[in-house]
């Protein structure tokens, strides 16, 4: 197989250098065996350009940190290898997210902002007893609660979601799973309106428009369309037992 | 210093993963103001990649039956190779159950004990119905009995998110995309640290009453390593700098031998505990002409070293990323892998493009695991200076020795974080903050000198990722799994010429703002202090022990080192200066461990 040149299209843009306006740099690199943008940007880095600012952290696709626009979709740049790209291939950054430079963007503050909004915490006046043994719980509601929370926080859901692009307060597919999460984790005593106060509103299920790009993007697979479902069969319910009330 | 920010506060932590955020849950919970200091966001913590779960002996389930900590003891000090501190190892197992059970509490989703018969190795094995519900185990290298609690996949996330959870519950102040660069030290006693905004590049002053080191490991030292980019050794570095803080054990290194090539993610050992072979660059099954009995289910630290002196050999196939062999699973047929090896067979499909039903899979033994570190207490006290505490994969608890059980790291971090956790709390409500604002500002000073020779190139050009690759080198060339005098003494000589260099780094970039090479030229010298102790240690211990393998000194010698190196960086030294300390025998008087049949998966591993 002939060995391929690669152009990477790459958005340039530094905040300390705010005099040059955000653009796409060209950057030509030699295809090689096994190759990922992981180890294509170390080598643009490495070689090319010191300057080059972007993130990874576990680059096997569990940390979550290198979420961006491959060729416009939203994905993880570790899990993306060249075998599958055209010769030219534009990197974005995720929007939505605060830009720190060039491919950098800012997802832990979403984040954090995000689970304190939802108060992304096991509700509970329960004191732990050190010498006692656990509380059971069925395997089948454990997995459940791990479907839900294998989540790892790229925000590829939010980079590629139409509302969260216009409405800054739009908690996106991550915050209603997240909210899922708790809902079905019997060790979570907040009452349903307790959840519904967070999740029900415009920034909440009620601020999707149904597009869900967010289940086509995940890198990861969460079910976020059925979460989605799952907390707005819920809330129809309790809606009618609360008129009846 | 008025263009800094300062920040004072109880209890500073420097890294948010497990261990440093259990740490700062107990001093939080006990009143003490907490701020965690973290490179990436918590969430994103090297913690998260563990997948294999944690060691605690609740003997749940029925491979479990009739554990307890007696036996998990017994498992870690002889997997330790007599290395461990022992008072610490009945500290650990004791405690290791309730940490679980506290987990759980808090929300992690542990897989549970069912009442559905399932089958292992051929074997049917029926769950007691009395245990449905409780917190079950799975079975991992060098353990008596089946004792690794997990969370289907993914045990580290789950409890990193749990823990994080915990941290916003209780309004912990977090801090993420920092640095620490130098603690805040006067040679007696620690006041907190200098840290830079790897956001902006700003330098800022923490100042605490305790401050704790959680950095994690060092594996990215070794270019080649299943540890996510961030395990640098920076605290490490950082404790060395002092010149009065010594490193514990650093030759102790664990190498796992399944690292894929060239991501050096890990290959789980179930690829051959199924069945896979390794073969050379000819397809020549290799193993069985060296381990005939075992093959290529020797003990990981045989198998790592079978590999390596095979490539040696000249066997290895050549490729951009180096030398490596294969390893087949195709013959285990479609069904088996994509069932029964699925997760395998994502991460090659993932990571390699590379569908193991047809292909083979790259690989080669792979830096994953630092059982050395910074040396404390029993009580997680540094060793040479006060109010400074240290846990986690970057101390040196001594809980490991010169091999760490796989299970037992992630235990570690929550086990220590909830004692030594307690610990600080305790030390922090009696002690005052009562430091020099000359002190804060001499060491901001020399920070801020640092970045401005960086940034103004008055040292010389020597280039920073070049430097980075040479120690890479130079430490997996000569410093990794076989190892020998006269080839230590060459990485030796080679760290203390490239150490030098670092004070020649120059940028070629202009180093401003949050600029990543900026990032690496600061990091880079501490890193290489850290190198130099990992082979002057290795150099000087004439034996082999654990992970130490030396091929000039091939037997454990107890009669001269049975004791802990302790290696010290002396202010303006240009070498490390090596010590060393007796290691406690409390109830497990040095045995035979073996490296056959007896120790089978006992150089065990994070998967």
């Amino acid at each position: 197989m002939a060995v391929r040149e690669l152009t990477f299209r790459i958005m340039r843009y530094n905040p300390d250098e705010p005099e040059k306006k955000p653009h796409l740099q060209d950057f030509h690199l030699t295809e090689e065996p096994g190759m990922s943008l992981f180890v294509v940007l170390n080598k643009l880095r490495e070689e090319q350009d010191p300057t080059l600012r972007f993130d990874f952290v576990c680059r096997a696709s569990i940390c979550g940190s290198c979420g961006m626009l491959v060729n416009g979709k939203p994905t993880l740049a570790c899990k993306t290898l060249t075998k599958d790209l055209p010769p030219v291939t534009t990197l974005l950054p995720l929007p939505v997210f605060k830009l720190l430079g060039d491919l950098s963007v800012d997802t832990g503050v979403w984040f954090r902002d995000m689970s304190l909004r939802t108060e992304s915490w096991i509700h509970t006046d329960e004191t732990f007893v050190p010498d006692a043994p656990e509380v059971r719980m069925d395997n089948e509601l454990a997995l459940k609660i791990y479907e839900a929370e294998r989540c790892i926080e790229c925000g590829c859901c939010i980079g590629g979601c139409a509302t969260a692009n216009i409405k800054s307060d739009f908690i996106g597919a991550a915050g209603v799973n997240r909210v899922a999460r708790f809902m079905v984790d019997p060790r979570d005593k907040r009452t349903e309106r307790e959840y519904f106060d967070v999740v029900g509103t415009e920034d909440g299920v009620f601020g999707c428009i149904g597009l869900m790009a967010c289940d086509d993007n995940c890198p990861v697979g969460v079910p976020l369309r059925d979460q989605l479902a799952y907390v707005r069969r819920k809330m129809a319910v309790a809606g009618w037992h609360y008129q009846k009330v | 210093m008025s263009h800094y920010d300062t920040f004072v506060t109880d209890v500073l932590v420097i890294g948010a993963g497990l261990a440093g955020e259990r740490a700062a849950v107990e001093a939080a919970t006990q009143g003490h103001n907490v701020i965690l200091l973290s490179l990436v966001p918590p969430r994103r913590s090297h913690s998260s990649a563990a997948q294999g779960g944690m060691q605690a002996a609740l003997g749940n389930s029925a491979m479990g039956k009739g554990d307890s900590p007696d036996v998990h003891f017994n498992d870690t000090v002889k997997g330790s190779d007599w290395g461990c501190d022992q008072d610490v190892a009945r500290l650990f197992v004791e405690t290791a159950p309730i940490a679980v059970r506290e987990m759980a509490h808090w929300g992690v989703p542990w897989t549970r004990v069912t009442t559905a018969d399932h089958v292992y190795d051929g074997k049917v094995i029926h769950e007691d119905p009395e245990n449905a519900g409780l917190i079950t185990a799975r079975n991992f290298g060098g353990t008596a009995k089946w004792r690794t609690c997990y969370t289907s996949d993914g045990a580290g996330h789950t409890l990193l998110y749990t823990l994080d959870s915990m941290v916003l519950r209780l309004g912990i102040t977090v801090h993420d995309r920092v640095e620490a660069l130098s603690l805040i030290q006067d040679g007696e006693r620690c006041y907190g640290a200098i840290v830079r905004c790897l956001r902006t590049g700003e330098l800022r002053a923490y100042t605490a009453k305790t401050t704790v080191i959680a950095t994690g490991g060092y594996g990215r030292l070794y270019g080649a390593s299943t540890n996510a980019i961030i395990n640098e050794g920076s605290g490490l570095g950082l404790a060395l700098d002092t010149g009065v803080v010594p490193l514990g054990n650093m030759e102790a290194v664990q190498f796992h031998p399944t690292g894929l090539v060239p991501s050096w993610i890990l290959i789980t050992e179930g690829a051959r505990g199924d069945g896979g072979y390794l073969l050379d660059k000819n397809l020549h099954r290799f193993m069985p002409d060296y381990e005939p009995a075992k093959k290529e289910l020797a003990s990981r630290d045989v198998v790592s070293r079978r590999i390596m002196q095979h490539i040696r050999a000249g066997y290895g196939v050549e490729s951009p990323y180096g030398d490596h062999v294969w390893l087949d699973i195709r013959h285990l047929g479609a069904e088996h892998i994509n069932t029964n090896l699925r997760e395998i067979a994502t991460i090659c499909k993932n990571f390699r493009g590379i569908d193991p039903v047809t292909d083979l899979i790259p690989i080669r033994p792979t830096q994953h695991y630092g059982m050395g570190g910074v040396r404390t207490n029993i009580d997680g006290q540094a060793y040479g200076l006060k109010n400074l505490f240290a846990l986690g994969e970057a101390a040196c608890w001594d809980l490991h020795g010169f091999n760490r059980l796989g299970g037992n790291s992630l235990a570690e971090t929550v086990v220590a974080g909830r004692i030594i956790g307690e610990k600080i709390a305790k030390f922090t409500a009696e002690a005052s903050l009562d430091v020099k604002s000359s002190l804060v500002e001499e060491h901001l000073n020399k920070q801020a000198d640092r970045v401005a020779r960086l940034r103004e190139n008055r040292d010389g050009t020597e280039y920073v990722f070049d430097l980075r690759h040479e120690m890479e080198q130079i430490l997996s060339q000569h410093v990794g799994i076989f190892r020998s005098g006269e080839s230590l003494q060459a990485a030796v000589d080679q760290l203390r010429d490239l150490h030098e260099r670092t004070k020649h780094i120059g940028l070629r970039g202009g180093g401003r703002g949050g600029d990543p090479e900026m990032d690496a030229a600061l990091r880079l010298p501490g890193m290489v202090r850290v190198a130099y102790c990992i082979a002057k240690g290795a150099l000087a211990r004439q034996e082999s022990r654990g992970s130490h393998y030396r091929e000039d000194f091939p037997k454990r010698d107890d009669a001269n080192w049975l004791n802990r190196t302790l290696a010290y960086w002396p202010e303006g030294a240009d070498e490390p200066e090596l010590r060393y300390e007796p290691v406690k025998i409390t109830e497990s008087p040095p045995g035979d461990r073996g490296y056959g049949e007896a120790s089978r998966g006992a150089n065990s591993a994070k998967s």
